[in-house]
């Protein structure tokens, strides 16, 4: 195939990816996006097999068994994962890519006549700049990756980890690290090569944890940045451009998510990135709650009260997500309606693990997306709503982010629940959130405390009603 | 009068492109709504495994030399991950995405 034509069908490639983000903007165009990003991919790898084939029968079959293997795993993890695993997932996939640009990065390192970038030993010095930075960036998302999947999956403790002179250690790394790119682009060794791979393996690890579980929103989408600009590397060195431009996107997506976490947790994201926050109970706000008693309610009395309301907002926060308590919560929901209350639902944007988490699970339970709203969209809401429903969420709806000058999250913004006529809250215990912070809202007269797992609770007031 | 062409470095081309792609990228994901900020982070993981390109060009490179049995070794390597993410990512942006539903009327 020509070399031109294969080039403006990468640039189609591109296009098309740009167009399947681009359908994301609303979730009636998102699904035919999705189908434009597809056939952006299959475009990409035809054209590639087109304009150069696999050498020989073994290279083929390499290439069809590898396709084939791939296929296979992704399409039964794809069909197998529950929704609520998704943050988990997402983490996993951002590790392979991350994978995939080291391998590919070797793969030319040890074959560059196949990339057009030179000959083995003497590749030209602007690909081995571009393919270095490529490989320090995927080395670092793979590690960190991982560690955030670890923690994501409860499979390490979401506390942070932090080691004695952590920055010292994290900037030496680096420093090595640009040391060894240096040496690999001066050298074109493979052992500068090797030592970049690793040192950045490395600073991964360091730099994922001493982040605690509180903040893995930010980590995640900041991974995600990361694979973006890791492709973005490989990209250059290939010279396709439906690699530059994808890596791009992703990289700029990522970098937008993050920093909309930062925004809605009200925290730098030099500060998340230094890590160590959610560690230890803030001793700040939570001293003067702990005498008051709570006015704990049954499920009885929640199902009687909701019956007669007019208006109920019901507030998701993780908690439900662990409980699984999403389908309980839209028959609870259902029956409402029934009794002609008004129900809607208000996501805060760091509810759940990763940006976006709880509408996947409402829309899991069958919950239309119409009927769930923003935090900008809704917070005005409250105060004429007869009932703030607020189950697994804790520090969102926490009112000392406003009051509370002392507190570590004033400033954040939050769900007003409060100036809901009732407030109930479905908590497993009167403990402090994810971030170590304590609730004033537990203790106040128009607050009622349902305590208990989030779907047995919810179960429970369905019955009663 | 003689012509002198000015060749521009390749890079330039390609760093021009990237620059682009990065405001495209900033404009386009702003106007994503956030109610899908989940399959977004799926489908850009999805996106982003068009490294496979490189995968099958490590992959397929004809076996001259010991380097080139390690390329091979690596492509095919990176093509079973880049493959897990691509359908991985895509089936599961297309299995969120159709749980999306308007309220019924």
């Amino acid at each position: 195939m020509n070399a031109n034509l294969s080039a403006l069908l990468y640039l189609v490639a591109g296009v098309l990816f740009i167009l399947s983000l681009r359908g994301l903007s609303s979730p009636a165009s998102s699904r035919q996006g999705n189908l434009f990003g597809m056939i952006g991919m299959a475009i990409a790898v035809a054209t590639t097999l087109a304009n150069h084939p696999p050498a020989d029968g073994l290279a083929w079959l390499l290439v069809i068994v590898g396709i084939a293997i791939g296929a296979a795993i992704g399409a039964v993890i794809a069909r197998r994962v529950p929704m609520t695993s998704m943050p988990e997932l997402v983490a996993a996939f951002h590790s392979l890519v991350g994978m995939a640009a080291v391998l590919v990065a070797a793969g030319a390192f040890y074959a560059p006549e196949a990339f057009d970038i030179g000959t083995p030993g003497n590749i030209h010095t602007q690909s081995l700049v571009e393919m270095s930075l490529g490989v320090a960036i995927g080395a670092l998302t793979f590690t960190g990756s991982v560690i955030a999947f670890l923690k994501l999956s409860a499979r390490m403790s979401g506390a942070p980890i932090i080691l004695p002179a952590r920055h010292l250690i994290n900037i030496s790394l680096a420093v090595a690290l640009v040391a060894c790119i240096v040496g690999l682009v001066v050298t074109g060794s493979p052992v500068f090569f090797w030592l970049n791979v690793i040192l950045a393996l490395l600073l991964g690890v360091l730099m994922i944890i001493p982040i605690g579980g509180a903040d893995m929103p930010v980590v995640i989408s900041m991974l995600n940045s990361y694979s973006g600009w890791a492709a973005a590397g490989i990209g250059f060195t290939l010279g396709n451009s439906a690699l530059i431009i994808t890596g791009a996107l992703v990289g700029s997506s990522g970098a937008i998510l993050s920093y909309i976490m930062c925004h809605a947790m009200n925290r730098s994201f030099i500060s998340v990135i230094l890590g160590g926050f959610g560690g230890e109970t803030a001793a700040a706000g939570g001293a003067t709650g702990e005498q008051k008693p709570a006015k704990l309610g049954s499920a009885d009395d929640a199902a009687f009260i909701m019956k007669n309301a007019s208006k109920v907002i019901i507030v998701p926060g993780y908690g439900m997500a662990v409980a699984q308590a999403q389908h309980a919560l839209r028959e609870m929901a259902d029956m409402l309606k029934k009794e002609g209350v008004e129900v809607k639902y208000a996501i805060h944007p760091v509810a759940g693990r990763m940006p976006g988490h709880m509408n996947v699970l409402l829309a899991e339970a069958n919950v239309p997306y119409d009927e769930v709203f923003e935090l900008e969209d809704i917070n005005s809401e409250f105060a004429q709503a007869d009932i703030a429903f607020v189950i697994g969420a804790n520090d969102v709806t926490n009112p000392a982010a406003e009051e509370d000058k002392t507190s570590p999250i004033y400033g954040m913004p939050v769900l007003q629940v409060w100036k809901a006529g009732t407030v109930m809250f479905i908590k497993r215990s009167l403990a402090s959130g994810y971030a170590g912070i304590d609730n004033p809202l537990f203790y106040r007269d128009n607050t009622m405390m349902l305590l208990g797992d989030a779907k047995k609770v919810t179960e429970n007031i369905v019955k009663a009603m | 009068m003689e012509h002198v062409a000015q060749v521009v470095d390749p890079f330039i081309f390609r760093l021009s492109i990237f620059v682009l792609a990065v405001f495209v990228g900033y404009f386009v994901v702003w106007s994503v709504t956030p109610a899908l900020h989940t399959p977004l982070m799926s489908v850009t993981n999805a996106i982003s495994s068009v490294i496979v390109v490189g995968a099958l060009l490590a992959g397929g490179v004809a076996n001259v030399s010991s380097g080139s049995g390690w390329a091979r070794g690596f492509g095919f390597i990176a093509l079973i991950f880049a493959c897990i993410n691509i359908f991985g990512g895509f089936l599961v942006t297309q299995r969120m995405l159709a749980m999306y539903k308007k309220k019924a009327k």
